[in-house]
């Protein structure tokens, strides 16, 4: 097993993830470098949100290691974990907003416990990032009172609530309508470019993939184990594995077999 | 596809027919549901050599689902689909591009014997083990809390107390009026034969302050708020929030739990106190109604019934507010992610409330037989 990678924001080195004694990837092995948008892709039910379950330290490897700036994230007890929790920012795939609070005291509620600010800052800070998401004005609403994309978005703005280094998004566009999405791959990079964050986004969505992502992994389902990791547009056209270059063209003949 | 056409029209019909070793299947009729398929001659098992579709008519999924039946059971890799008109091949080939996944299918069988046993066993042995662990954490959680390294959100604390506490003065007026009511119009029926009606007044004062008036709260609590406390944290934990509470560095533990056992342990002393007070008032009218005035009654009351006795449902009522809470929010942390999983998480936390508060309740009878209270 190699060592981490020292330059990278995270490096996950012969991750083995099992419920029980049921395997679903064996031996993912990637690096994520600072202001990277990594998309973690593969078919349904491959173990993508699994794998974002790992990073952020909601399930424990059955095998493997993972670095955060080259530090042993895995082997952390929960105590030790707090630090870099800190730093990460997620979004779940329903939005997982805490219902018995409105939309504004969601996102309110980190900046609370984490930081010393006033009352009054703290609701211009939920306000200004409700606005970034284009919630603008639903502050008061309960998470039930508005729809299943804004619950997503409000559920992003709460991620980005304390300005974190590395955000986790668990299928940002799945549900949106295609402008909405758009919007959301703007935010995306305009967001990397302005804060130097790094994004983690599991997505099978392909148009989201190619318009944002500059790294990814593919997770293959046949073999339980990583298809390729790269820039996607690459692997699409020069993946090695046939797999990989058929889910990026959409089924399609591969770009490899036409050059040859 | 027009069903009520279909019914008039020739009926669905697959016959069989085998000869030489090859098997010929001639399918005719309008396959459509509401016709129930005549079959003759000998149904093999498997894929026919030959299909015969000239006298197929019009066909709805009932058609295809048997032809898909047949073809699993031949499991060959290439059946031959060519025979087929256009429209029933189109669908075939659909039905066969993904292939069937071999371990897709769930091992759920049902166990038997001493297996059965087995799982049985250690699935009791597991949940002693994860009551008491759950009670430890909440011991060492309420500690933590004292030491001023646990915390939760004040706002919230309020609104569970209102709901437990206020929330419930309704029902428990209602119940408490209706136990002290029966009490005494029980007991007048016995005592009246002995011309002792008067001690009615210290059967119900005894009656509802040691007994009925923390025992009555304490069920209306475990349905009522322990069932609210299992559903609310087990439909957050369907819905991801208690992981969405622990990547933001919260304990859920102490968010969601601690608030939950220390509202209720301080709401049901003060339940009791409301319950045992109306429950005597209960007794009060049932007694005037046989002539005993309420004056008289209170004095009769205040003979037997002192601050000693008062006070042992009120120290009842802490642990059974205790138990009532753990046993709802255990159940909803432990809860699976389904909406089934929080309906049966529900019911367990009620089950498990009502059982702890009669277990306890019959240790104190104990102990304080043994103390001569």
């Amino acid at each position: 097993m190699s060592e981490p990678d020292p330059n990278a924001k995270i490096s996950v080195r012969g991750l083995t993830m099992a419920y029980g004694s049921f395997v679903v990837m064996e031996d993912l092995s990637f690096d994520v470098m600072e202001k990277d948008i990594f998309v973690i892709m593969g078919g349904s039910g491959c173990g993508k949100s699994t794998l974002m379950r790992h990073m952020i330290g909601l399930k424990e490897p059955a095998k493997g290691e993972i670095y955060y700036e080259g530090e042993d994230f895995t082997a952390k007890d929960a105590a030790g974990r707090l630090s870099f929790i800190r730093k990460f920012g997620v979004m779940y795939q329903s939005g997982a907003l805490w219902s018995s609070m409105t939309l504004s005291e969601n996102i309110a509620m980190p900046l609370e416990e984490h930081t010393d600010l006033s009352a009054g800052e703290i609701r211009d800070l939920a306000a200004y990032k409700l606005a970034l998401v284009g919630l603008s004005g639903y502050e008061d609403y309960y998470p039930a009172q508005v729809s299943g994309g804004m619950n997503k978005r409000a559920g992003i703005a709460r991620a980005m609530a304390l300005d974190p280094e590395i955000l986790f998004l668990d299928e940002p566009g799945a549900g949106l309508d295609p402008l909405s999405s758009r919007r959301l791959d703007e935010l995306i990079l305009r967001l990397r470019d302005s804060l130097g964050s790094t994004f983690v986004i599991v997505t099978h969505e392909l148009a989201s993939i190619f318009a944002i992502a500059n790294n990814s992994i593919f997770l293959d389902t046949d073999t339980r184990k990583q298809g390729g990791t790269g820039d996607p547009k690459e692997l699409r056209d020069q993946s090695d594995n046939e797999a990989v270059r058929v889910f990026l063209n959409r089924g399609e003949s591969s770009g490899k077999e036409k050059e040859s | 596809m027009k069903s009520d056409q279909a019914a008039a029209s020739a009926p669905p019909r697959a016959v069989w027919e085998g000869s030489q070793g090859q098997t010929t299947l001639t399918l005719s009729g309008e396959w459509m549901r509401g016709n129930v398929p005549e079959m003759t001659g000998d149904e093999v098992s498997g894929w026919p050599d030959v299909i015969r579709t000239d006298d197929l008519g019009k066909f709805d999924s009932m058609l295809p689902a048997y032809l898909f039946r047949k073809l699993r059971e031949s499991e060959e890799a290439e059946p031959r689909l060519s025979e087929l008109p256009d429209n029933l091949r189109g669908l075939m080939e659909l039905a066969l591009k993904v292939p069937e996944r071999s371990d897709a299918k769930s091992d759920n069988e049902e166990p038997h014997g001493l297996r059965r046993m087995g799982i049985a066993s250690r699935a009791a042995w597991n949940s002693i083990v994860s009551v008491l662990a759950f009670v430890g954490d909440s011991v060492v959680a309420v500690l933590r809390f004292f030491t001023g390294r646990a915390r939760f959100r004040g706002r919230e604390f309020w609104s569970i107390m209102q709901d437990c506490g206020a929330g419930a003065l309704p029902i428990v007026s209602l119940i408490s009026f209706l136990i002290g009511m029966i009490l005494a119009f029980v007991g007048n029926v016995q005592l009246a034969n002995f011309g002792a009606s008067l001690y009615v007044a210290d059967l119900v004062g005894i009656a509802m302050v040691r007994e009925m008036g923390v025992m009555m709260t304490a069920i209306i609590m475990s349905g009522r708020t322990g069932a609210a406390f299992a559903a609310h944290i087990g439909s957050m934990n369907a819905n991801q929030e208690i992981d969405a509470l622990k990547t933001f560095g919260f304990n859920p533990f102490d968010y969601l739990v601690l608030p939950r056992i220390f509202a209720l342990v301080l709401m049901l002393p003060l339940l009791t106190i409301y319950s045992n007070i109306i429950g005597i008032l209960g007794g009060m009218l049932v007694a005037a109604g046989v002539g005993i005035p309420p004056q008289l009654f209170w004095t009769e009351l205040l003979t037997t019934v002192d601050l000693t006795q008062a006070s042992l449902g009120v120290f009842k009522s802490v642990f059974f507010g205790a138990a009532i809470a753990i046993a709802g929010c255990m159940q909803g942390m432990n809860s699976g992610t389904s909406s089934a999983a929080v309906g049966q998480a529900t019911t367990r936390a009620v089950v498990a409330a009502i059982t702890s508060v009669i277990i306890l309740d019959s240790a104190f009878a104990v102990i304080f037989t043994i103390l001569d209270i």
